[in-house]
């Protein structure tokens, strides 16, 4: 590929994933009032739409107000940090075999670290807002994250054992006879866990938990720098969604009636779908009973997940 | 743990259920009959106001937001010569429909009432007064009363006996 076809590919993965994300807004409205029978935003343009525009107006003409107490830079730092980070994982994501703007040999574990930096946005954030429940947050957040962090690298490496490979690409070809699904379900249930957990998403919105701690580590912020920690959560959906869809439901293989762009953006929605149908109907848990969860039960059961398949693909190997 | 699959499965069908949402200002919501919302004062029959001014209704007002003065026209019916109801401290309770003898007062099924200035929600007895019976058609209370206020003479209204001669009830 030329070095033209590279820069294509990067600006149009950013201008679809920052629309996407930009879109989630009307569509996590929409889809929470179907699920609680309600009708959602549907005045600004057809179905509402508009209501992304109107959004973003409304964010960018907010007092950008930095707290006097604050940490000036840090402050300013830290929502793009996490709109950063969650960008650089997707320079991994395979969206079709040709759209990929690389396919690093350490795919996944450039996505696992990458992900990791997104919790600098939180900490840097919650610390320099210099305010306790911003505090409070941010510690919840880290914590949070390093709880879920450790075996969401290891329900993924299930995957690579039956892959043999870091490579998202390999990964995904290897899918071509048999989704990882149906080897690897149990990697794909703890996996989905972690992503809600990393993405702070609810159930797991600990580190903002809006009815214990204002907005948590957000509260101080307005304006476009609470819509970027806004846009980053979104993103981070639609990461957690696409890697979901490389690792376990084969990418962008699908019949043939369907392009394989038109596949993966289906398989990814689907995902994003169901990440606020699990808004709309759990609970928020304690955090102790969220890192009791995580160190207890889901740590070991990653660990059993990864010894069976060791042992099985030791086995069938010979 | 199952109970959470089945959770999400249950909200998952509230997709197919319909909303509850009524879009106000294009769909109407149903109001039945009884509903409380703005006072009116309404006519008799025949046309003529049924408020005898008796002032119930604004003893029976818990928040005092009607005030009237009570007068007589030459043949002695009484009528209200100002009635005002101030609608921003009106609860909307129904008191004074419950307290009014004559069926004057009535509260209708309709509640867009929204003023940008507070003045315009006192109502003066030319904006509460309908052209209508309201909730009870053929009654005027001047036909079944025993006084002669001009719309009957005395002793023709309904289920009334003429006037006995006093001087005739000898023993």
């Amino acid at each position: 590929m030329t070095v033209m076809q590279h820069v294509w590919i990067v600006l149009g993965v950013l201008f679809v994933l920052l629309n996407i994300a930009a879109g989630l807004i009307w569509v996590e409205r929409r889809m929470l009032a179907m699920w609680q029978d309600r009708l959602g935003p549907n005045r600004a343009g057809p179905l509402g739409i508009l209501i992304v525009l109107a959004d973003t107006l409304k964010l960018f003409f907010k007092e950008d107000w930095i707290p006097p107490f604050a940490d000036k830079w840090v402050f300013i730092v830290a929502p793009a940090v996490v709109v950063g980070s969650v960008l650089m994982s997707f320079v991994i994501i395979p969206f079709t075999p040709q759209i990929i703007v690389s396919d690093l040999n350490v795919g996944i574990l450039f996505f696992l670290a990458m992900s990791s930096l997104g919790v600098y946005s939180i900490v840097l954030g919650g610390w320099a807002s210099n305010n306790k429940y911003s505090l409070l947050g941010a510690m919840r957040g880290a914590s949070q994250m390093i709880a879920y962090e450790v075996f969401m690298g290891l329900s993924l490496m299930g995957v690579v054992m039956l892959t043999g490979s870091f490579k998202l690409g390999d990964i995904v070809n290897a899918q071509k006879d048999m989704w990882f699904v149906v080897k690897q379900p149990l990697g794909l249930i703890l996996f989905f866990i972690a992503g809600i957990a990393e993405t702070h998403r609810l159930p797991f919105d600990i580190p903002e938990a809006e009815s214990e701690l204002v907005a948590g580590y957000h509260s101080e912020y307005s304006g476009m720098k609470f819509g970027m920690f806004f846009i980053g959560e979104y993103l981070g959906i639609t990461l957690i969604s696409a890697v979901t869809v490389t690792m376990f439901f084969g990418g962008w293989l699908g019949w043939s009636f369907l392009p394989p762009w038109a596949w993966f953006f289906l398989k990814t929605f689907a995902f994003i779908l169901f990440f606020i149908l699990l808004r709309a109907s759990l609970p928020r848990p304690r955090y102790d009973q969220l890192m009791e969860t995580g160190w207890k039960i889901l740590l070991p059961l990653a660990l059993a997940n990864l010894m069976i398949t060791g042992a099985v693909a030791l086995l069938i190997r010979g | 743990m199952f109970s959470h699959i089945r959770t999400i499965w249950l909200t998952f069908l509230h997709l197919f259920k319909r909303h509850v949402t009524i879009q106000y200002p294009e769909e109407k919501i149903r109001l039945r009959p009884r509903w409380r919302g703005r006072i009116v004062l309404t006519k008799d029959p025949d046309g003529g106001e049924r408020c005898v001014g008796c002032y119930l209704c604004a003893v029976a007002c818990p928040v005092d937001c009607i005030a009237l003065q009570a007068t007589e026209d030459e043949n002695g019916r009484r009528y209200p010569e100002f009635f005002r109801i101030n609608f921003s401290r009106c609860i909307f309770c129904g008191y004074c429909e419950d307290a009014c003898p004559t069926y004057a007062i009535q509260l209708i099924p309709d509640f867009e009432m929204g003023e940008y200035n507070r003045q315009n929600l006192v109502f003066e007895k030319e904006d509460l007064l309908i052209n209508s019976q309201g909730k009870y058609p053929g009654y005027n209370f001047y036909k079944v009363a025993g006084m002669d206020a001009g719309v009957k003479q005395k002793g023709e209204g309904e289920n009334e006996d003429a006037p006995v001669d006093v001087h005739s009830l000898m023993p």
